[in-house]
């Protein structure tokens, strides 16, 4: 069971006669970085619901961390880590208030929280800012903190929804040595992202098109099967040959 | 005629707004038409086993019949019968008593040589819609008993006397409905108000609304203009049902109370405005306008709790909430069915606040974003 | 040479103890693509306000098409279009009704601006009557370039339009501006992706309320001071590593598919000498100098990264 953190094997949705998610078929491999891509509306939103529990999927099958997507989303909820651009930690709380209430929401213990609280604070130069509210950070900070935060119950896999928007370049690139340590401890990520250049950060790539995964496989062997320079080729090509996306997923 | 467009533009996408959002909507015009029934029913609370002291000093043929009536009558619980007033203050102090009925000496004697015979009634209205209820049972059941005794000829044999304790100026159970109106006005006017222009603060189109050559006195006039009008048209709705159901009348000028509305509901949105110009979110709006305007409009106007009944600094306090002028014009126009020459002073209070009010929200709209 | 559309003379603005611009100067030329570079927090937004006079400066001055901001305000407002960072439509309204709307503020009608918005709206008009909150990233950036349009403003401000949208919408969105300049229109756009400054005529990159440059997308990229290599290696994150404890190395960052390096060290051999580090570390790796990109040049002058 170690070597496959999450298959999909036919998954689909559908909302009234629409096809959010298309017969998708993938794995992920323990402690891999998957990065999945598509445009707006292409259907990653409804696929990552249904892969962290939020939402059943209409057919196939799909399992993450070994728990089936239709029988135990609770315990698949208890196995991954979960954080997206837009809703991550409570600005008005501290440093240390946020991580203390993620950890009693996993049912960590108090001793068990504080001393995952100092290592986390120290891992990320943070020491004397545990007091500090979360909205006076920057907002690359806030991003580092949130993704450590979200592996603060070792969970083995962790799913990031467009973690570095707005973040400035440097910061970027160290949010994604975060990534790299996660993965090197064990902990598969799996990464959505607007940048292309995060693209090529991957282990593999996913990417939607119209509700079906019409690539799967490493940046190069990507960009050498649709003859492209760049990341953001292979992209425009397969986006471009879907049908226009008007509508959000 | 290009200023024109702007405006109708702004009416239009608000109108869409109001009728788009289906939830809402019925939330502002069932509510004020569901609280009719509910403050209806409070106060029309049924009033049975009513605990009734007699005082009879010198009881005589003609006290046992009225006093067999009223025990027989299902209404009243005889829990005493004393020879003197001395001992229905500890009655009425302990609750052992909730109503008196005094007869005068000689009663009967007077009713025989066909003397105006007198009879107090004493009415614990501490509860005044209670007490009203009460006095209105005993008053009505000596009545008839008078009306069999003469027969229709004469003058009229027992003269009633009637007192309100604790309470003595108890006026009507149609009160609330004045007090419901200034109560829908505010929330439609200040709270809608208040939270559709902190919910364009919120998606940023504020934003662009500011960057246009729209002048701030459009961008409030094209946003209240639906609201005035909802909320008009739920007064309406309210005044028809309460007459519909529990009678409540409007004796005095329609159009007068409804101009008289239009003031009350401009007071309002300026209120909303002005709060509005003050807070950053939806969220932080609507707790601004509950505890700035619904509170005071509901504890200090004389909606629930009759101005009278308070203590002195708050009713000194009520004096400057525009809902407590509003209501007591509409009161004036509805149940006493008087006109502008007994309400001007009133008025004159209302478009002075309005005033101030609509200067203070007009300065408060930047034509920046600090 | 024109009169410039937009120009800004030590354009200084706090908020408390915040400095979110700080002394900033430039200029916008008449039928220009400016483009501002760089990441949240930077000041982008608060610049973009004071020139659509939204917000006053503390200091300095700032001007647009010849207009003082702070004084001619009603003059600059008939005359800009402006898309905020945030989403700023009606979503409960549909995507004519957004249109109808924005065109009435400003005492038009659609039918009136339809040659200036057509190209874009041609790509709407399918989902003409749908609510535009049930609208797609792209779609609703298109809508609100739109309305921005609709009155024939002289110059256009743009601020994040594509923040949050997919790389191909991105794409479409900056084929649609380029089309508008190339009917002469004067846009100043910023945006937090690198990738996109390449799409303008001039940037300036911007970065804690300071500018870091103002220049030709290429020339900005030339300006970059010393070598950069392109380390090619399949372990990627071990070369970082080692290269982190490498005793030559002056910054190493990831950089697509590769790793960018720069050296303490001037002259020739330098690649060669960090293959060998690489090797002695099992590594194994193409190390070439390869021209700088607008990234490096904003990561060699941004510094370090603001403290927590």
């Amino acid at each position: 069971m170690t070597g496959v953190a999450i298959v999909a094997k036919g998954l689909t949705r559908r909302f009234g006669g629409f096809t959010a998610v298309d017969a998708v078929t993938f794995d992920v491999r323990a402690g891999e970085v998957f990065g999945f891509l598509g445009a707006n509306g292409a259907g990653k939103t409804t696929a990552i619901r249904i892969l962290t529990g939020l939402l059943a999927p209409s057919s196939g099958a799909a399992s993450v961390a070994g728990f089936d997507v239709y029988r135990e989303r609770e315990a698949i909820k208890r196995s991954i880590g979960y954080m997206s651009q837009r809703f991550s930690l409570y600005n008005d709380l501290t440093v240390r208030e946020n991580i203390r209430l993620y950890g009693t929401i996993y049912g960590l213990s108090a001793s068990v929280i504080r001393a995952r609280t100092d290592n986390l604070l120290e891992r990320l130069r943070l020491g004397e800012s545990g007091s500090k509210r979360v909205g006076t950070l920057p907002l690359g900070w806030k991003q580092k903190l949130a993704f450590s935060v979200a592996l603060l119950h070792q969970p083995r896999i962790v799913f990031l929804d467009e973690p570095t928007g707005g973040v400035d370049p440097v910061t970027r690139r160290q949010f994604w040595e975060l990534i790299y340590g996660a993965a090197g401890q064990g902990t598969t990520v799996f990464v959505t992202t607007h940048y292309m250049d995060e693209a090529e950060y991957c282990d593999r790539l996913g990417i939607m098109v119209a509700g079906r995964l019409d690539a799967l496989g490493t940046p190069h062997e990507l960009k050498e099967r649709f003859g492209a320079g760049s990341m953001d080729e292979v992209f425009l090509r397969l986006a471009r040959s879907g049908a226009p996306a008007g509508a959000a997923a | 005629m290009k200023r024109s467009s702007a405006f109708l533009g702004l009416l239009q996408k608000e109108a869409r707004h109001i009728l788009r959002d289906r939830r809402t909507l019925a939330v502002i015009v069932l509510m004020p038409i569901i609280q009719v029934v509910l403050f209806g029913y409070a106060i029309r609370t049924d009033v049975e086993d009513i605990r009734l002291a007699i005082v009879d000093p010198e009881p005589d043929a003609a006290t046992h019949a009225l006093r067999t009536r009223l025990g027989a009558s299902g209404l009243f619980r005889i829990v005493a019968v004393e020879r003197s007033t001395d001992g229905l203050n500890a009655l009425f102090a302990s609750g052992a008593a909730q109503q008196a009925v005094v007869f005068e000496r000689g009663f009967g004697d007077r009713l025989e040589s066909a003397r105006a015979a007198r009879i107090q009634i004493i009415t614990d209205a501490a509860e005044p819609n209670t007490g009203t209820a009460m006095q209105n049972y005993a008053d009505a059941l000596i009545r008839d008993h008078e009306g069999e005794l003469r027969e229709g000829t004469g003058p009229p044999p027992i003269a009633a006397d009637v007192r309100m304790r604790f309470n003595p100026t108890r006026e009507s159970s149609n009160l609330f409905v004045p007090g419901l109106i200034a109560f829908v006005i505010t929330i439609i006017s200040a709270l809608m108000t208040a939270i559709s222009l902190a919910r364009e603060k919120e998606t940023g189109t504020m934003e662009v609304l500011l960057v246009s050559p729209l002048r701030p006195v459009e961008i409030i006039a094209g946003k209240v203009a639906p609201y005035l009008l909802v909320g008009l048209a739920t007064v309406v709705l309210v005044i028809i049902e309460a007459r519909l159901i529990f009678g409540v009348p409007l004796r005095g000028s329609a159009v007068l109370l409804l101009a008289e509305g239009v003031l009350f509901t401009v007071t309002s949105l300026s209120l909303g405005i002005l709060i509005s110009a003050r807070t950053p979110s939806q969220r932080v709006a609507m707790t601004a306008v509950l505890a700035g305007t619904m509170l005071p409009t509901v504890m200090l106007s004389g909606f629930i709790f009759p101005l009278e009944s308070l203590p002195t600094p708050l009713r000194l306090i009520s004096a400057v909430i525009p809902a407590r002028w509003f209501v007591e014009i509409a009161r004036g126009i509805m149940l006493k069915g008087v006109g502008l020459d007994h309400l001007w002073q009133e008025s004159l209070v209302l478009v002075g606040m309005t005033g101030v009010l609509l200067m203070a929200s007009m300065r408060s709209f930047r034509v920046r974003l600090d | 040479m024109s009169a410039p559309a937009v120009v800004a003379e030590s354009v200084t603005r706090r908020f408390a103890d915040v400095v979110a611009l700080d002394d900033v100067s430039f200029d916008v030329r008449a039928g220009e693509l400016f483009g501002f570079v760089g990441p949240d927090g930077g000041g982008k937004t608060t610049l973009f306000r004071i020139l659509v006079t939204l917000l006053l400066a503390d200091s300095g001055r700032a001007s647009v098409l010849g207009l003082d901001v702070a004084r001619d305000l009603w003059a600059i407002r008939r005359k800009v279009g402006y898309m905020p960072g945030r989403f700023s439509l009606y979503p409960d309204l549909s995507v004519e009704e957004n249109l109808q709307f924005f065109a009435s503020v400003f005492g038009t009608t659609v039918e009136a601006g339809m040659p200036t918005i057509a190209p874009i709206y041609d790509q709407l008009a399918p989902f003409a009557t749908r609510r535009a909150g049930a609208l797609s990233g792209g779609m609703k950036q298109k809508l609100a370039l739109s309305c921005a349009l609709v009155h024939h403003p002289e110059i256009l401000f743009l601020d994040e339009p594509t923040t949050g949208v997919d790389a191909v919408s991105r794409r479409e969105f900056w084929d649609l501006l380029a089309d508008l300049r190339g009917r002469g229109l004067t846009i100043v756009v910023s945006t937090p992706y690198m990738d996109e400054a390449g799409r303008c005529d001039r940037v300036a990159l911007i970065q804690r309320g300071r500018l870091l440059g103002v220049d030709e997308p290429a020339a900005v990229a030339r300006s970059f001071s010393g070598a950069v290599l392109e380390v090619r290696s399949r372990e990627r994150y071990r070369a970082l590593l080692a290269l982190r404890a490498f005793e030559h190395t002056d910054t190493v960052h990831l950089f697509g598919e590769w790793l960018h390096y720069t050296d303490r060290r001037a002259g020739n051999g330098i690649a060669a000498d960090v293959v060998a580090h690489l090797r002695t570390n099992g590594i194994v790796a193409d190390v070439t100098p390869i021209a700088p990109t607008i990234e490096d040049t904003f990561i060699q002058r941004m510094g370090a990264p603001e403290a927590a």
